[in-house]
Formats: structure tokens, sequence, C-alpha cells
């Protein structure tokens, strides 16, 4: 980075923190919280699609969507997060690969499982081998984007679930009253008026969803938590900056991260509360409505 | 026409065969990155080490186009066997264990003793707690040995266990924690030393035998022209074990 770095050893004080901050390792680490960034804003409107998705399939008339919804949310909610992200992601991917393998070679004559090994044909690998590193860790994203969407998504769609049933009932009879479809109720009627009972469980689950951002190190991407262990474990002479043990440095920039993080994502739903219950009728609806003007 | 139609055909998929046998030789190298000097991920955030430098001349040497890539150690084989990577090459120890899921090339670094290291001389290492990475051969050793087992998922975190007093000692190859020892400025010393467990050869997939097979030529002739011991004399210091 900068011209005096090219021998960290005859460096000292600010000199050599300045170097020592702006190793491509350090840009590696403050990359990360880009990508941690871009999961939870990519993620959360995945997992609340998947959640709106599966409340309706719990709500709807039709047995067998009923049935899907309803064992989507029990069984993903029962299965512990680390489990699943242990194993439904080499599961997924194998999943992926052995669809496109059924397409791509047909008369591919060896079994795919031998032994332990899954073995696909080369042109079905999902990404293929030669791809370069970013396509593999792009994908490896798009995993944990999917992964995370659907575990988030079934403790959403519970959420939503539960809001839109908590709509006041009269809404909706009012509605049926002046001849609006099942479907127009819905759309016109109960989901505008959901999202302020969905709220606070969408807001714990953002938060959550915050804090999980770690387990993306066991789905292969390399986050904040895991440069910060790698950054601060003490380094031999073997590197060019050897240190002793400094993770808690590390550790502590992240919980300064993560904090304000979640004080911010505080705030902003506060404002979203607020801006929702604007002629609702309920307690913060009223008090709006009194409030002079 | 029906001819000149299967013709293309059979040419054009025997064309994309070849397309796929010419991109398949691009070789994996899965590796930890967190165990040096064997492999480690340097200041510029690439993959260095002892195994970085075999492995990009073990590459040469079988023509292949390789690429690294960095896996916890807690999940490096599930993810070889399920095709994420092609290799193993990360300081692992042949074991009848790990054989029976995967299998090895022949040894690239010959049987090097394991060290306990303590912050004393006299630490209880038969009887006390001892802390060791997971899934090694060296927590084996210590679930066997009567003493109590604390595994933790790095090599570092066994270090600092020691160094915080949440153990009595470690046991970890003593190439890795040689230069540590050295380091340390009297705060570690070595207690004693036991040889556990065969050489570090390359994992593969059972049903890779090729790829096996060209990694094994290129151990052997590395080890014939003596390169491989210089390396080994580089890395680890001039009294390390060599072929």
């Amino acid at each position: 980075m900068f011209s005096f770095c090219s021998d960290p050893s005859s460096l000292d004080g600010a000199k050599w923190l300045a170097c020592y901050l702006t190793t491509g390792k350090h840009m590696a680490f403050y990359g990360s919280f880009i990508t941690v960034m871009v999961l939870l804003l990519v993620t959360a409107p995945a997992a609340l699609l998947f959640g709106f998705a599966g409340a309706m399939a719990a709500r709807s008339r039709f047995l067998p969507l009923r049935w899907f919804g309803k064992s989507y949310t029990a069984i993903v909610r029962g299965v512990p997060d680390i489990a699943f992200f242990l194993f439904f992601v080499i599961a997924l991917d194998q999943a992926f690969e052995y669809l496109r393998h059924k397409i791509k070679c047909p008369d591919w004559d060896m079994p795919v499982r031998q032994g332990n090994d899954f073995v696909v044909c080369p042109q079905a690998k999902l990404p293929l081998s030669s791809s370069p590193q970013w396509v593999h860790e792009t994908y490896g994203f798009l995993i944990a984007v999917l992964t995370f969407a659907i575990v988030f998504g079934a403790f959403a769609a519970n959420v939503l679930y539960g809001a839109m049933r908590a709509v006041p009932k009269n809404q909706l009879e009012t509605a049926e009253a002046y001849g609006m479809s099942r479907r127009q109720t819905f759309w016109r009627i109960l989901v505008p008026q959901m999202w302020l009972y969905a709220l606070p469980g969408l807001s714990n689950l953002w938060m959550i969803l915050i804090k999980a951002t770690p387990l993306l190190f066991l789905l292969g991407v390399e986050d904040i938590v895991y440069w910060a262990r790698e950054l601060g474990g003490s380094k031999t002479s073997a590197y060019s900056y050897p240190h002793p043990d400094w993770r808690l440095w590390y550790f502590l920039a992240l919980l300064v991260f993560y904090l304000s993080l979640t004080r911010l994502s505080e705030i902003v739903l506060g404002r979203l509360t607020k801006r929702l219950s604007h002629g609702q009728a309920t307690i913060g609806g009223e008090r709006q409505r009194r409030a002079p003007a | 026409m029906k001819k000149i139609l299967m013709l293309s055909a059979a040419l054009a998929v025997s064309a994309g065969m070849a397309l796929a046998a010419s991109h398949s030789s691009t070789v994996r190298m899965g590796t930890e990155g967190a165990y040096p000097p064997y492999n480690f991920i340097n200041d510029s955030g690439e993959v260095d080490g002892f195994e970085r430098e075999l492995g990009d001349e073990l590459c040469k040497r079988a023509e292949l186009t390789c690429e690294w890539v960095t896996n916890e150690w807690d999940s490096i084989i599930p993810n070889l066997v399920s095709g994420n990577y092609d290799t193993i090459i990360a300081g692992m120890s042949i074991t009848d264990e790990r054989d029976e899921v995967i299998d090895f090339t022949q040894e690239y670094i010959p049987p090097s003793p394991s060290y306990y290291v303590a912050t004393s001389a006299d630490a209880d290492i038969k009887g006390g707690v001892i802390a060791a990475q997971t899934n090694t051969i060296q927590s084996a050793f210590v679930a066997d040995s009567g003493a109590t087992l604390v595994e933790f998922a790095t090599p570092d975190e066994t270090i600092a266990a020691v160094k915080n007093g949440e153990a009595d000692a470690v046991l970890a190859d003593g190439d890795f924690l040689k230069p540590i020892v050295d380091e340390s400025n009297g705060e570690l010393v070595i207690v004693s030393e036991v040889s556990i467990g065969g050489g570090v050869g390359m994992g593969i997939r059972e049903s890779d035998s090729e790829l096996k097979a060209k990694f094994d030529e290129a151990i052997a002739s590395m080890k014939a022209d003596g390169t491989l011991n210089a390396l080994i004399k580089k890395w680890f210091g001039d009294d390390a074990a060599t072929f």
C-alpha cells in the first residue's frame, strides 16, 4: 500500500501499524464487511418472499398446499441452524449437480455414488471446476443466500401467518359486504394491514439474521468473524507481521460493528412502525389520530 | 441427409467431450490455511507455506493447472468427497480411519514427532487437561491417553488455551509447535515428545485413481531428485526428518 512497507521488519510504531492495517489480508477483512452487508440486504427480501409464500400456502384452501406450507415451517423451524448449515448445503449442492448431470450427461455409465464419493460428469459440476475462483465464490454466496432465505423464510412465514390472522375480522367482513372477491380482500384489505402486526416479529428476525451471519463461514464464505479470528490469532515469524494473540481487539471491533448495526436497525424499524400505524385501529394509530396537528 | 445429421451430432458430442476433458484438468487444491508452516494465509491474503510451494511444484510436474481453495478443517473431508475440490493438501496424516473414506498419495513428509507443549516443564500430561485440534491424530491420542481432552476448531486456539490457562498442555505436530515455542520468549516449553501416526500425504477421492497416480508419480520424482528434501529443510529447519 505505502512505499515504505516493503520491509516490514525494519518498521516500528505508527508506520508499522499503518502497513499492518493495509496488508492484502486486512483488505480482504474490510471487504468481508461488504460481503456481510450485501448478504443481509439480499437475504432479507428473499426470506420475506419465502415467508410470504409459506404463509399464503399455510392458509390456502387447497389441502396439499396447506400441508406443504405447514410442514415447511414446522420442519425448518425444528432443525438446529448449525445442522441445517452443515448438511443441507452439501445436499442442496449435490441435488443441483445431480439434476444437471441427468440433463447434460444422459449416457454417463458410472454410478453417481461410488462409496463415499459423489461423482457427476465434469460438465455437470456446479460451478465447472475450470471456472475462475470468483465464480466459485459467487456460487457459494448464492447458496448461502438461498439457505438463509429458506431458514429465515420459515420463521417469517410463521410471523406473517400470525399477522394475517391478527387483522380484525370486521375489516374482512366489510370488504366482503362491499362485494370484494376473496383474492381482492386478501390483496387490498388483509395484506396492507397485516404489516403492522408482523413488524415486531419481523424485526426480531432481522436482528437474529444480523447475528447469524457468522454462520457464513460454515458455507465456505469468508466473513468478518472468520477474518477477525484469522488475523487476530498469534503470528510467528513465518508471517511478515508477527504479533501475539490480538483476537480481543479484532472482536472488539466486531462488537462495535454489530452493535451499531443493530442500533441503526432499531431506529429504522421504530420509524417504520410509526409510519405503518398511521390510520390503523390500534393504540399507536389512535394516538397519532388524536395528536394535535 | 440423415447420415450427415448423425455425423455432425457425433462430432458435436465428441467435441464437447474433448472440451470437457481439457476443462477438467483444473485441479482444485483444498487446504486449511491456518497451520503454519505447512499452510497459512500470508499477509497478502494468499495461501502460502510448505504445502503451497510443494503443491505448485507437483502440479507443474504433473502438468496440471491448479487452483487453491481454503476450507475449514472440520468439514475438509466431506467437501472433498462431495466434489467441491479435488485434493486435500493440509498436513493430513495418513491414518486407517481416514483411509476408509478417502485415498492418500504416498507420503510427502515422513512421520514426524508430536510435542506436548505447556507453560512449565512439569505440566501434568498424563491426567491433566490437554488441548488438541478436532479430528486430528493428536486429539485421538489424547482421548486414549486418559487425560482430559479439550478440542478446538483451529490450531491457533489450542495454543491460546494453554497460554490463558484453560488447558495444562497442548498436543500438536512438532513442526507446527517448534517456531511458536522458539518465539515465545520462554513462556512455552516442550514437555515431551511422542510419535503418533504415519507420514503426511495428499487426500484424494477414492474414485479419482487417475489423479492419485499423477500426484504419486510427481511426489516420487521429487523424492528421487532431492528437491523434496530441500523443500522440507527450507520450511521445517535443517534437523527435520527427510527421505
